[in-house]
């Protein structure tokens, strides 16, 4: 079994080895296992970091990347892929290194600030041009002609984000009465078009496929989209109430230090909260916590009010059980 | 030149042809455990953690049995339809000549060749209510992707070389002299295909619509973009097993994996005896 891990290891070491794109001789090396849409991000902010090392220390660091789906990316990690830091977009897929392999302490979200989530987003409406059906909150997805896309909650992190919004909405709206909470979410479950397995997927359902009214993802990923198809006249809406999505990272000390790189892999994601980074993650859609940043972007993130998991479901673990396991809240909701 | 040495010795009873014949043996049944006995093994390992009730409890789950029905449903209906336009297909590859055989022919593996998710993308931009043919269908009030139909249309995509590449052999081997005593003896074309060209065919391809059938039941990445995936309606049971996998839930995965491979296991064996029948039959072994 142990040689099957590690031939794993090799494979998925090699596979990265091979996808990045310089290999000049650095002193140092660091890999960085990432989540799928966060490339772009992540070769920008490396980039930015290699020179803050470079200035600090005399030394040049080369930052690898490893992307794909977070929760597979995790498994990678628990199986032996040996990455000194993940940056990831969700809590549990960070919580899956300690509960199943102790790589990293319990207390991980608290060792850096904001919870260990340098930037975040919150989950918004891409809607056609012109937004034909009128759609500015959670009640109009549940209304019988308007249909939205997004990605199943069951295999995708995003899918869970849009499915606790409109629960938390939900739990606002009728005042915590749980029956009509779930009686609302099981209504807006039923008019979505497609589930997709993924974002990405979700998005060229709804982009190049023309299918629903309403995509609903990060609000980060909808200016992508606008940018990325200027054509199609896209619009965004933020609800007036949506879900704090955080974006967790941590160190993976066991691996980090087997690997020399201990002090590095901590600058590396302590740089993230400097002005200068949080400036660069605000350049790619994501909300800052930098209040100098926040004021100079702030025509771009219109205000909303962000629940957060513990004001919903009580923590993740709850959550988990209650509404994503198998059998729990989410499976009753689209029981038919 | 092996075989020129083995020939050149003296034979004793009992002794083969080709030389070596231990060693290969050896690799065979090493290949046959490492690449195809472990995983299996693996698979029954992870679900040996789970009592009769859990593993019951996973594999009857009301979801898990609808998509139980919507695959065994799509891939039946896709396999028989790849019988009929695989055998077709095949006859035309085999009995006819005419420009460009050799690039339809080459075509034919395309779907073997493809990376399914590639063919996934592909088939539902096609059959999207805005793509070339589903634009067309629309207006007949048809609609393949987003629903079960378009479940079986990546099905079929995947499959359909494994009716054309089993026929495709026999349908060659076929003497023409059979056919042309049919023909001498008064028979007229229809009877000469049913009575002499299709039993010889028939093992074959069923063969092969049995080999399309197990593949549509594992297919995964070509059917998850254009099946729309509604629980209850749209969901394949490999879509079943990878929501486990992402929930870390390696033997409730593992589980719901053994009914497909059982299902599959149990198929093949049916077929194999009953062709082993069929062959004795018509040989008069």
């Amino acid at each position: 079994m142990k040689l099957v891990k590690h031939a794993k290891s090799v494979a998925l070491a090699l596979a990265i080895g091979l996808s990045s794109s310089h290999s000049f001789a650095a002193d140092q090396t660091l890999l960085n296992s990432s989540y799928d849409i966060a490339r772009e991000l992540f070769a920008s902010y490396n980039e930015h970091f290699a020179s803050v090392w470079k200035e600090k220390t005399g030394k040049t660091v080369e930052v690898r990347q490893s992307h794909g789906g977070s929760s597979r990316q995790a498994q990678a990690i628990i199986e032996g892929l040996r990455a000194d830091v993940v940056t990831y977009n969700q809590v549990t897929d960070v919580d899956i290194l300690h509960t199943r392999g102790k790589l990293i302490p319990a207390d991980w979200r608290d060792q850096l600030p904001n919870a260990s989530s340098p930037y975040y987003s919150t989950m918004a409406y891409l809607v056609r041009k012109g937004n034909p059906k009128g759609v500015s909150n959670w009640d109009d997805l549940a209304r019988d002609d308007v249909s939205s896309v997004f990605p199943n909650p069951k295999t995708s992190g995003n899918g869970r984000y849009t499915y606790l919004a409109a629960y938390g909405y939900a739990q606002k709206a009728f005042e915590g009465d749980e029956a009509k909470a779930d009686e609302f979410v099981k209504t807006f479950l039923s008019r979505v078009a497609v589930f997709d397995t993924g974002g990405r997927g979700a998005t060229t359902t709804f982009v190049e496929r023309g299918i629903g009214d309403v995509l609903i993802t990060f609000e980060s990923e909808v200016n992508n989209i606008i940018a990325e198809f200027p054509d199609h006249g896209f619009e965004v809406v933020v609800p007036k109430v949506s879900f704090l999505a955080e974006f967790p990272v941590a160190v993976v000390e066991r691996h980090a230090t087997r690997n020399g790189n201990l002090e590095l892999a901590k600058a590396y994601l302590d740089e993230l909260y400097s002005e200068d980074a949080q400036r660069l993650l605000a350049g790619f859609n994501y909300r800052v916590h930098n209040e100098v940043v926040q004021a100079e972007f702030a025509d771009q993130f219109p205000a909303v009010e962000l629940l957060t998991i513990e004001e919903i479901a009580g923590s993740w673990d709850d959550a988990m059980s209650i509404h994503f396991a198998n059998g729990a809240k989410l499976d009753q909701l689209q029981r038919r | 030149m092996s075989l020129a040495i083995a020939s050149s010795l003296p034979q004793s009873p009992g002794k083969r042809v080709l030389p070596g014949f231990a060693l290969s043996m050896g690799i065979s049944l090493l290949f046959i455990s490492l690449v195809l006995l472990l995983p299996i093994t693996g698979l029954i390992v992870q679900t040996a953690g789970m009592t009769w009730q859990e593993y019951w409890f996973v594999v009857s789950d009301p979801r898990v049995v609808a998509s139980y029905k919507v695959t065994l449903w799509a891939a039946l209906i896709a396999s028989l339809f790849n019988g009929v336009v695989g055998l077709l297909l095949a006859w035309v590859l085999v009995r006819y000549e005419f420009p460009g055989k050799r690039i339809v022919d080459a075509l034919m593996d395309l779907p073997f060749a493809l990376p399914t998710a590639v063919a996934g993308i592909t088939l539902s931009a096609l059959f999207a209510q805005n793509g070339w043919y589903g634009s067309m269908l629309a207006e007949l009030g048809i609609q393949v992707a987003y629903t079960p139909v378009g479940i079986i249309v990546a099905m079929s995509f995947t499959s359909l070389p494994f009716v054309v590449r089993t026929v495709q052999p026999v349908l060659e081997d076929l003497a023409p002299e059979d056919e042309e005593a049919g023909i001498t003896m008064g028979g007229t074309d229809w009877t000469v295909f049913r009575r002499i060209i299709f039993p010889s065919l028939w093992p074959g391809l069923l063969t092969g619509i049995a080999l399309s059938f197990t593949r549509s039941l594992g297919e995964f990445g070509a059917i998850i973009f254009i099946a729309g995936n509604m629980p209850y309606i749209s969901e394949v049971t490999s879509l079943m097993i990878f929501v486990r996998l992402q929930e870390y839930d390696y033997a409730g995965a593992s589980a719901i994996a053994s009914v497909v491979l059982m299902a599959s296991l149990v198929l093949l064996f049916l077929i194999n005896i009953w062709q082993a029948h069929y062959l004795r039959r018509i040989h008069g072994r």
